[in-house]
């Protein structure tokens, strides 16, 4: 071998000083080009101008909780957060006796403890149902009362938070079993049932949800017999299933369309009959990948329950209309829609996060 | 073998890297990479995964850029100057592990929409090119197809064709085989090994050192950024310089 | 055979009897609701059918696009609310789709800020309930906005009050309707030179500036129809008499707040469909372009945007489904839309069901006509495929 045979391998340099750290960042993300640059100067003055305004009205100007509400009228240059302070409880529970408040506390907290468990896979096995029925008793048990020293709450008096809530998690939970059998009819090959699936799914689809509600309230009652009557709120809530219905089977139409032939023929060769088949099979595949978009539309149905102030219901949207009608309190609209904003978009925030975080986790799995 | 002793033409250089530095954040991707290619020549450049042979092609044909020192090609520098950037492509040709054929075009259509819309060639002038170079990478009774209908071998040599259609000085290969199932490789190789015989310039990013053996004029080994060792491709698998080199041809070459 | 034929263990007979058994049960259940509307109707002595279309309707209607006064038929306020429905969800549907692919470009851009700022922005608007959005607009222009004698005046002729915008505009003249007619003129026109250029491109190579040409040919012929009609400026400009304005053209706040509220909440999810139809085309893509010596835009045209268009057409589609049915929200705010028109025909007729019929009928066959043209369009995006 000669000289040249012990090759001395170069030494890793740092690289220039302008590709990396803050001022690479600045460049890489910011200054790339021309345009760049100039877009960028361009938010920043923007933001420059927006936010001290918006923070000044937010927080600095803005009144606290216990000021009275003339203060609040003669100076509107920051925010009165003493409205809320007054009417946070009304917006909350709505006309649920003022004394009894805890009640519809404890529900909300019973529902965002259910679905928080619900979140984790450790908890997706046929007994968390039973967690399920018990702890929709106990909000029963909460919301009407009537027993264990509980005073009677009729539910026209319901509203706000908990109403919200348990329109679309009872809407959710009901619809369900029945949006399955609405989407294995609509993969059918019996003509009759798939056609009558496909009807129903397409024609609920098709139609705004306001339609529905309107059907509800003006229609079901010619639908009972005579002297049987239903209350708003029921109503309401069937229309909220029928609706909830025809979208979850969709989701789950495409969890059960990303089931492998294979699949199928196994279960087949194996002499499952179709119950087996698709109870022991497919179903337990399909609806871990339906989850995703079963949240996704959970998402939809939780913000479309704020239609409900249409046919006079009170949820978080409506109780917070209803408290800007008060006379000692008029005008205070963005404090109003800014509280319940915040509340929604918490919910529905947490919930799209969780539903692209477990998208990926299934992804994940399916690709080992 | 007869190819090694091949004379190329003395200071004819098509392709020259002086000195050239290029970083992923805080990793130094390429270190001074000095290198020479002659109008005509065959390098195959090989090394372990990681080393910076795809990104040492990819600067040339500035796909990627790098951050010291200088790359000429045929005359161009390149820089930031987009339109040396675009002068540059025209002339050199790319053949990438994964094909990238466009989906939503017919053979013919792939093949014919650079010359259409670079070369500003007509449209019959064209088509008639592609056939000839489709002819000549033996798919042309493909032509109509789409690209999702031809096995990966055919896709590949489609690819190759495409690039042939710009009549390009150069042509560069990013891996061309190694997404390819085993009993495709040979059909791409023979089209290299004729295109090699036509007097293209050529930069081959492979392991196939088979192929390296019979076409290359030298045979460049990466490692860690930076050229380790260089030569004619007898002296290159006979009698390998370096501890890097050994190393890695034994694992290369063992099974 | 013939035994085997009639027990329930044969796939054919028993799928006949499970469907037997479904339709039979879809019908008894069907039956049982209509016999007790019927008797229901009965007893309250409410007469079924639709003449009732036909009567004097008897009150007005704050926006309306064709003539109609509280004399007309019952009939013609559903055709009137049809038509605000229409018009809202057309603009709706044009603006919504102009901001979504600026903000869904957006949230691709190398730029941190912009990028930043695109993502806040989807993320705040699609998770607030649309009618929130929609009451927050309304609110702002008619509580938040100065009274009509203390107008706001952000631009020369523009006016913000609490009774909705007003703005100036062009005095009738003839030449307005024969620059629409020039404008037609242009379009079919540049129908024609795309496919001169097209053809003359295939013989001699020469690209032509078809971009420039299109733009040149829509702006200026219609300009020069303008000029040849004695370029008239006159302009009727909103004016404050006694306690309103007159003259210019005035935005109601129910339609700019339904207007608004649903261009932003459809456009954060249009947003979202580009962009992840943008990122489905594979990035070796546009590399393979670039290779080849296709310029910027030449690789967005002629090879990222032909695959991503495939990837984005469906979901939007279903965007704009979304849109037209949510502008039933119009209900709550008072926009005179389809839906609450028909509502105050229930209340003032009790014809409930012949009403919702005719909302469910409307919405039904919009969607069924949006989707059955977009299922005609894919077909033809795939065809250019396969």
């Amino acid at each position: 071998m000669t000289a040249a045979a012990s090759h001395i391998p170069a030494p890793a340099e740092k690289p220039p000083v302008a590709s990396v750290g803050f001022i690479g960042w600045m460049r890489e993300n910011l200054f790339s080009s021309w345009s760049n640059a100039l877009l960028t100067v361009l938010i920043v003055w923007l933001l420059f101008k927006t936010i001290p305004p918006l923070v000044g009205w937010l927080f600095i100007n803005a009144y606290g909780f216990d000021t009275s509400s003339r203060v609040c009228i003669a100076d509107r240059s920051g925010a009165c957060w003493a409205f809320v302070g007054e009417k946070f409880r009304f917006i909350l529970y709505g006309t649920f006796p003022y004394d009894e408040h805890w009640r519809p506390l404890t529900t909300v907290l019973i529902f965002v403890g259910l679905l928080a468990a619900s979140c984790s896979r450790r908890f997706w096995r046929p007994w968390f149902a039973g967690v399920w029925i018990v702890g929709l008793l106990a909000v029963g048990v909460l919301m009407w009362g009537g027993v264990f020293g509980l005073s009677r709450v009729e539910n026209a008096l319901w509203g706000g938070l908990p109403l919200t809530i348990m329109l679309s998690v009872v809407g959710l939970a009901v619809a369900f079993p029945l949006s399955v059998l609405l989407a294995l009819g609509r993969r059918s090959n019996m003509p009759a049932i798939k056609a009558i699936c496909v009807g129903y799914i397409e024609l609920i689809r098709g139609v705004p949800l306001v339609s529905l509600l309107f059907m509800s309230s003006v229609m079901f009652p010619l639908f009972l017999p005579e002297g049987f009557t239903v209350d708003k709120l029921l109503r309401a809530q069937v229309a909220f299933i029928l609706f909830a219905a025809a979208y979850q089977a969709e989701a789950i139409r495409g969890g059960l369309q990303a089931i492998p032939k294979g699949q199928y023929e196994a279960a087949d060769a194996l002499g499952l009959s179709y119950w087996q088949k698709m109870g022991k099979i497919i179903l337990p595949q399909a609806l871990t990948i339906s989850i995703p978009p079963l949240v996704n539309t959970f998402i939809a149905f939780f913000k479309d329950t704020s239609l409900v102030i249409i046919i006079g219901l009170f949820d978080l949207l409506g109780t917070a209309k209803a408290a800007l009608t008060d006379p000692n309190w008029r005008g205070f609209f963005l404090e109003a829609y800014l509280f319940i904003g915040l509340i929604y978009w918490f919910f529905c925030y947490s919930m799209s996060k969780y539903s692209q975080w477990l998208e990926r986790s299934l992804h994940r799995g399916h690709a080992r | 073998m007869q190819t090694a002793a091949r004379r190329l033409p003395e200071g004819n250089e098509i392709i020259r890297c002086i000195g050239v530095n290029k970083w992923y954040g805080e990793f130094h991707v390429l270190r001074n990479i000095d290198l020479n290619v002659a109008r005509g020549e065959r390098i195959v450049i090989c090394g372990p995964s990681g080393s910076g042979k795809s990104t040492l092609i990819r600067c040339i044909n500035r796909l990627e850029e790098h951050q010291k020192g200088h790359i000429v090609v045929d005359g161009i520098e390149l820089t930031g100057n987009l339109k040396n950037i675009e002068l540059v492509r025209r002339d050199v040709g790319m053949v990438f592990q994964h094909f990238n054929l466009f989906p939503h075009l017919t053979v013919l259509e792939n093949c014919t929409l650079a010359p259409i819309w670079v070369r500003r060639q007509p449209k019959a002038e064209a088509e008639a090119t592609a056939m000839k170079f489709l002819e000549r990478v033996q798919i042309a009774n493909q032509a109509k197809k789409y690209p999702g209908q031809l096995s990966g071998g055919q896709q590949q040599r489609v690819a190759i064709a495409r690039s042939l259609c710009m009549n390009p000085k150069i042509m560069l290969f990013d891996e061309p085989t190694s997404a390819l199932d085993p009993e495709m490789v040979k059909e791409v190789l023979d089209v290299m090994i004729g295109l090699a015989d036509s007097g293209m310039t050529m930069l081959v990013v492979t392991h196939e050192m088979g192929f390296a053996k019979s076409v290359a004029d030298r045979v460049i080994f990466m490692d860690r950024g930076e050229i380790v060792e260089q030569n004619t491709p007898q002296e290159f698998f006979t009698n390998p310089q370096s501890e890097r080199t050994r190393l890695f041809l034994s694992q290369i070459l063992s099974h | 055979m013939a035994q085997t034929r009639l027990s329930l263990n044969d796939p054919v007979t028993r799928g006949l009897f499970y469907q037997a058994l479904v339709i039979g049960g879809v019908v008894a259940v069907g039956w049982y609701l209509i016999h007790n509307t019927l008797t229901n109707l009965e007893s309250r002595s409410i007469a079924t059918g639709y003449s009732f279309l036909e009567r004097e309707a008897s009150f007005a209607i704050g926006e309306t696009l064709i003539d109609y006064s509280p004399a007309d038929s019952y009939g013609r306020a559903l055709l009137v609310g049809l038509l605000n429905t229409l018009k809202v969800s057309a603009i709706g549907i044009a603006l919504a789709t102009v901001l979504g692919v600026v903000v869904g470009i957006a949230r691709l851009s190398k730029n941190f800020l912009v990028a930043r700022l695109a993502s806040a922005y989807v993320e705040v608007v699609r998770n607030i309930p649309p009618l929130l959005q929609l009451f927050f607009w309304y609110a702002l222009i008619t509580e938040g906005m100065p009274a009509v004698r203390q107008a706001l005046e952000p631009l020369p002729g523009v006016f913000l009050t609490q009774r909705g915008l007003w703005m100036p505009v062009p005095l009738a003249d003839p030449a307005w309707k024969a620059m629409g007619v020039a404008f037609i003129a242009a379009c079919f026109a540049l129908w024609g030179v795309k496919r001169w250029a097209a053809a003359r491109q295939a013989r001699t190579g020469q690209p032509f500036p078809l971009f420039a040409a299109g733009a040149g040919l829509l702006a200026g012929v219609p300009f020069v129809v303008w000029l040849a009609y004695g370029a008239p400026t006159a302009m009727s400009v909103p004016e404050l008499r006694g306690f309103n304005f007159v003259g210019g053209v005035n935005l109601s706040p129910e339609f700019f707040a339904i207007l608004v509220g649903l261009t932003v909440y459809t456009s954060a999810f249009i947003a979202e469909v580009v962009r992840s139809g943008i990122l489905a085309v594979n990035w070796g893509q546009t590399e393979a372009s670039r290779a080849l010596g296709l310029n910027n835009a030449q690789a967005l045209r002629l090879v990222v945007l032909p695959q991503a268009l495939r990837v984005i057409i469906p979901p939007v589609t279903s965007q704009y489904l979304n849109l037209t049915k949510n502008t039933s929200l119009a209900l709550a705010i008072g926009y005179p839309d389809l839906v609450s028109i028909a509502n105050t025909v229930i209340n003032q007729t009790g014809q409930a069901i012949e009403g919702v019929a005719i909302i469910m009928g409307v919405y039904l066959s919009i969607s069924l006509a949006i989707s059955l043209f977009m299922n005609w369009y894919n077909k033809k995006i795939a065809l250019v495929e396969r």
